[in-house]
Formats: structure tokens, sequence, C-alpha cells
């Protein structure tokens, strides 16, 4: 009787469409994105859950053998287990681009609000900063930031949060400038509402969504840029594991051990991939909503 | 004439922005350079030998004074003098901005080559497997690493099979020049063919559907014609913008590339210096970089203008 009373109950809360789960969820891509970034995100939570090893632990009796079953990576030229290190490097290549997005995704965001709604000196000097910015190509400007800086993760940090703000300043600033002068917004002035309520209840929501959208195809870019400074050598410094320190080191043996090199750029294209289909999710589902 | 005064304006708005990039990069460098004469002479050097060197470099003088010289001497075509191998960085850039303008090139070829017919191959075939593969492929290339994948070339075609170098640079004729850069040109393009292909898909999809396409169908014009004129024409647009601005970023990236490949352009210059604290060469080359994608954009916005008559000269 009660099995009866269940199945119906379930029948009846899979017809209602208020906790129907939503086309876009049973999409086999955002199925597929949403696994890989889950699993990237467990790995850098509790990479003790994934490998036993110690990522700094050097073994010279064991330097630069193949993928085994003891070493599935294989190990460097120190004898250290690439597979540790791959799992290890997770948090810091997560963190690069998860962080290196958020932080410049808030201070752009207020600063395109402000800039668009004010306008003034304080959106001049903003915009000509941004001019003068725009004019380095992205790569090299958090180059010459890390110059500036000298190596370290932290500074590789900053340089991104120096550099990424524009490109979401430039968004919300001109959905605000379309926006302020819409009637909800007049209506909004003449009831009296304060400015602090008028930006954040009334023109946030609404100016937010291409940030999101450009946000979460941000991720990717970020994180291979952060990777890049420590290939290049002036992020993450040695023997800290993080993907693109690994592949600089592996660099000097890629004739006879492929495997130093060919996994942490493995890692990192698949975590790509992964956050490249949730921001096509995220723009579709963004878009519908909009529409 | 309205083009005319269109492109002197763009020109002259170029100016000040240089201007306020040299300010920045000169003092930045002064703060955090350390003593260049500690750098060249070594830490032993006795504070007398510094002492001079200071005095021979004018580094004694106030800052705004050494940024008035600083640009006069840029003005007159001089960058100053490399402060590691006593060599004018005139000299220096130029023995290395051959390389970074070849990979450019080649690079840029590449990505229409390939991007061009699977793009509208895409978008003809909208939703067919051939457009969810080729998709499936932009998704691909934008997410590796091009360091990554220019290791993994350089591992297969170069250690491995040995049909082409694996990194380094042999000027001696065109053929030679060609096989130094394959690799290298084919990592460095690899996100340019990503986003050319999305786009001109994007944009074959969006134009079949416009109202003058069907005019043109139901007028009798051939089907052929239908696909050159009216479809790839109007699409081309945007791709040629999307690949100019691209190209500007892709100097960017050369940095990179050149120096996976031990090329000698300027990118592989530029991280050289940093590692060396060169500062004069450092700043001679972002200044370089950032005139290069603001004539870029500028080429950008005129090429545009001609392409789309529609586009407005009054800002």
């Amino acid at each position: 009787m009660s099995n009866v009373n269940l199945k119906a109950h379930m029948e009846r809360r899979a017809k209602d469409p208020s906790v129907r789960i939503p086309d876009w969820a049973r999409r086999p891509t955002f199925i597929v994105a949403s696994v890989i970034v889950a699993v990237f995100f467990l790995i850098s939570l509790f990479p003790g859950l994934f490998a036993h090893g110690d990522p700094l632990e050097i073994n010279v009796a064991q330097a630069l053998q193949g993928p085994s079953r003891v070493h599935f990576f294989g190990t460097d030229d120190y004898g250290r287990d690439i597979y540790t290190r791959v799992i290890y490097g997770a948090r810091i290549d997560l963190e690069m681009g998860v962080l290196g997005v958020i932080v410049p995704f808030a201070i752009g965001t207020v600063l395109g609000l402000l800039a668009g709604y004010y306008g003034g000196l304080l959106d001049n000097v903003v915009m000509r900063i941004i001019d003068v910015l725009m004019a380095f190509p992205f790569t090299i400007l958090v180059i010459v930031i890390m110059a500036i800086l000298g190596p370290g993760i932290q500074n590789v940090f900053i340089a991104l949060w120096l550099v990424g703000w524009m490109s979401y300043t430039r968004l919300v600033r001109g959905e605000v400038l379309r926006l302020k002068d819409v009637e909800f917004i007049q209506a909004a002035r003449v009831e009296g509402f304060t400015d602090r309520r008028i930006l954040l209840r009334h023109l946030l929501p609404n100016v937010i969504s291409s940030s999101i959208v450009y946000g979460a195809s941000d991720i990717v870019m970020t994180m291979l840029t952060g990777a890049s400074m420590s290939f290049l050598g002036l992020g993450v410094q040695i023997p800290s594991p993080e993907w693109g320190a690994i592949l600089n080191e592996g660099r000097a043996f890629i004739s006879y051990a492929w495997w130093i090199t060919f996994f942490p750029g493995l890692f990192l294209a698949i975590c790509g991939v992964g956050f490249s289909l949730l921001g096509d999710c995220l723009t579709d589902i963004l878009r519908r909503k909009g529409r | 004439m309205e083009r005319l005064n269109y492109c002197v304006r763009r020109v002259l708005q170029i100016i000040p922005v240089l201007f306020v990039i040299s300010v920045v990069i000169f003092f930045l460098m002064r703060f955090i350079g350390g003593d260049p004469a500690v750098m060249v002479l070594g830490d032993k050097a006795t504070s007398e030998a510094i002492a001079a060197f200071h005095q021979r470099a004018g580094l004694d003088d106030p800052l705004p004074i050494q940024y008035v010289r600083y640009m006069r001497d840029i003005l007159h075509g001089d960058l100053g003098t490399s402060l590691s191998v006593r060599r004018p960085v005139a000299e220096l850039v130029a023995a290395r901005f051959p390389v970074t303008v070849k990979l450019t090139v080649l690079s840029a070829f590449l990505s229409i080559l390939i991007s061009l017919p699977l793009g509208y191959l895409a978008g003809k075939y909208k939703d067919r497997p051939a457009d969810q593969g080729i998709r499936a492929l932009a998704l691909v290339f934008i997410a590796m690493p091009s360091f990554w994948v220019g290791l993994l070339l350089m591992m297969l075609f170069g250690v491995r099979l040995g049909w082409l170098p694996a990194g380094g640079w042999d000027s001696t004729n065109f053929w030679t020049q060609c096989k130094s850069l394959l690799l290298p040109a084919l990592t460095h393009s690899l996100s340019l063919i990503a986003l050319l292909m999305r786009d001109l898909r994007n944009s074959v999809v969006d134009i079949s559907r416009m109202d003058y396409v069907d005019f043109a169908r139901s007028k009798g014009i051939p089907e052929s014609e239908v696909k050159g004129r009216h479809i790839f024409r109007n699409a081309l647009i945007s791709y040629v913008t999307l690949l100019s601005i691209r190209i500007a970023y892709m100097l960017g990236g050369s940095v990179i590339t050149e120096s996976v490949f031990a090329l000698p352009g300027i990118g592989k210059l530029m991280i050289d210096s940093i590692f060396g604290r060169d500062y004069a060469v450092v700043q001679s080359l972002v200044l370089i970089f950032a005139a290069m994608v603001m004539v870029i954009n500028l080429l950008t916005d005129i090429l545009y203008s001609f392409l789309d008559p529609r586009v407005s000269y009054h800002e």
C-alpha cells in the first residue's frame, strides 16, 4: 500500500514543474562538465584521498622511471612520483583559475557599476587606465608585472588581479549605461531610493549576466596564464608541485622521459575542457532566461 | 575625405596613450630594477667602480631628467644600451624582430588555412556530425596549454620521427626557416584556429537565416552564388576583425612559444632580459609591444571601415 502511495507521489513530483530537474541539467554536456569540475575540486580539496605518497619525496634510486603499477605516471629526475605531484598540484592551479577570476570579477563589477552610474571624473579616470592597459597584449602585461614584483605564487595572483578586472568593468559599465535611463531605474529614482539601493537591488541583477558568462570562460584562460607563468619560471618556485612548473622541469628530459611533461599538461587540458563546457552550459541557461 | 579625417584622428589618438605608457614603464622599471651597476659589474665591484658607472650611465641625475633624456633618445631611434651585453637595444631588437614577425605571419596563415574551411563546413552543416566534431575540436584546442602542445609536437615530430627540428632557429635559407617555424607556428595558432572556427560557424549560421538570403534564393540566383556572395562574404566581416584583434594577442603569446622552441625572437629576448634583470631591454620591448598592438588595432579599424560601409566615422 505504502509502495503504491510512494509511487504515485513520485509521479506527481515528477510532473510538478517546481521540483522537476530542468532540461539543461539533463544534457550530457552539462553532466560531463560538472563531473569533471567536481572531480578536480575533490582532488584539490583532498589530495590525500587520491595519492598516498609525498609530492616532495626524493628517491634518486627510482629516478626517471616510466609509468608503471608503482608509479602510475612515472618519476622525474629526482625520483619523485609524478602522479603524486600532479594530484597535489591541482590545488594551486584550481586556485589560480578560480581566485584569479573571482577577485577581478568583484573589483571589476563594482568599478563598472560606479563608473557607469556616476560618470564624470571617476568614469574618465577608470576608462583612461583601461585604455592604457589594453594597449598591452594580456600575456605581456602579466609578465611585466611579474618582472616588477619578482617570481612567486603570491605575485602571480597579484598580477592576475591587476590585469583581470578590466574586462568586467567594461562589460558592466556598458550595461549600466544602457539601463540607467530606462523607466524602471528612473521610477526607482523618483521613489527616492538611495543610490546604494538602486545600484545593488535594481541595476546589479540586470547587468551581471554578461560578466558571469565571460567569467566562466575566463577561468580557463586565467588558469592557463597562471600555469604558463610557472612554466616560464616566473610563478610557483621549485620544488612546489604545480602543473606548469612540473612541465617546465620535464622540458630537459623530453627526448627520453615524455611522462614528466605529458601528464601535468593532460590534467591541465582536461580541467580546461571541464570549465569550458560548464561555461558554455551557463551561457545557454542565462541566454534562455533572458528571453 | 571623411575617411582620411578619421584615419588621421585615430593616429593622433595613439600618441598620448604611448606617452603615458612610456612614463609608467620608465618609472616602474627604475623603482624595481635594483642597481644596474651591481648587475653589470658584479657583487664584488668597488664603490668607486659603481660610482663611475652611475656617472657614465647618467643614473645620478633626477628621474625626470633621466626620463626626458630617455624620450629624446627614443625619438631619435635610440632605445638605449643593453646593460648586460653592452650593445644598443635597437640592434638587439632589430636582429630578433624578423623571427617574431615570421612566426606571427606563418601562424596567421596556418590559422586561416585550417579555420576557414572547417568553420564554414560547421556552419553549413549545423548540428550534424561534422559540426559537432568541429565544435568539440575547438573546445579542446582552447583548453590545451600552448606550451604543452608545443612540447608534445616537439617530442613527436622533432625527437621521435625526426622530421622537423626540435626547436632552435636555422636561418640558412627560406626553406630551413620554414622548417624551424612550422611546429612553433602550429602551436602558436591553436587557440586562434579554435576562436576563428567558432566565429565563422556562428556567423554562417546567423547569416543563413537572414531574409535577404531567402530573397536571393527566391529570385532564382544559383545556390553556389548565394553561398559564396551572400553568405560567405558577409560572414567574413567579423572573421577578419577577430583575426586582426587576435594577431595583437598572439604577439604576447610569442613569449611562451619562442621560449618553448628556443626561437631567437623578441618574446624570447624579453624573458631572457627579465631573468638577466636587463631593464633597458625590458622597457624598450614593452614599449614596442604596446606600439605594435596599437598599430594593429588602428589598421583593423581602418580595414573595417573598408569592409563594412555602414561603419560610422564619428565617435
